[in-house]
């Protein structure tokens, strides 16, 4: 078990995947951490040597915004559209889908499940 | 798709005059727009813009968290006030 930058424990995975498990840290940014630091991409890591390891942990948190810091990155942004008030703020605000989606039907991803009208007027027949 | 850097932002060229107009003088007015489309200027901070929505004018206070962001993103052109069944 590999412990870098706080909490995050990846294990007997590629390198390249590996890596992912960190917030902030996708495919792409993680091929491109092992490219500049020449290690394998699919040597796994529990096969990395301390020298390696401990190159990606400096690498990672002189470069890279991860994990707690970047979570609240985001959270401030999202406020700040809140506070002034924008359309995507106000979309943020009530729960509903930010960029321009339908929510005729679907969108439960924002709109949380479905609530179900009690006495829903029936077929008048 | 973002807008090429080329062509730098776009601003309604009247908007512009009038504002760059009122921050040489003193006086400061409403004004009135229908151009929803333009960016918001660092000149524009201060100024009260009243943008369209299609019925009628919103009074937006122009602050410096809104720079960048269009005109049309603070005058919201629908109104949604719930479902009868849920009041």
């Amino acid at each position: 078990m590999a412990r870098i930058s706080g909490v995050d424990i990846p294990d007997n995975k590629r390198g390249e995947i590996g890596l992912t498990y960190i917030f902030g840290i996708g495919r792409s940014t993680a091929i491109s951490i092992l490219g500049k630091l020449e290690i394998e991409k699919n040597q796994k890591i529990s096969e990395w040597t301390d020298d390696q390891m401990s190159k990606v942990r400096s690498y990672i948190a002189d470069n890279l915004k991860i994990e707690g810091e970047l979570r609240s990155e985001v959270q401030l942004n999202i406020k700040r559209l809140m506070d002034i008030g924008s359309y995507r703020g106000i979309r943020h605000r009530t729960g509903l889908p930010v960029r321009g989606q339908h929510t005729k039907n679907n969108a439960r991803t924002r709109r949380g499940k479905k609530k179900t009208i009690a006495n829903k007027k029936k077929a008048t027949k | 798709m973002s807008r090429s850097l080329k062509k730098g932002p776009f601003i309604e060229y009247k908007l512009e005059k009038r504002i760059l107009e009122m921050n040489e003088g003193t006086k400061k007015t409403v004004i009135k727009t229908w151009s929803r489309s333009s960016m918001i200027s660092p000149d524009f901070v201060g100024h009260t813009i009243a943008v369209h929505n299609g019925n009628k004018f919103i009074p937006v206070y122009v602050t410096e968290n809104m720079v960048g962001h269009k005109l049309g993103e603070f005058s919201p052109t629908r109104t949604y006030r719930g479902h009868a069944g849920k009041r």
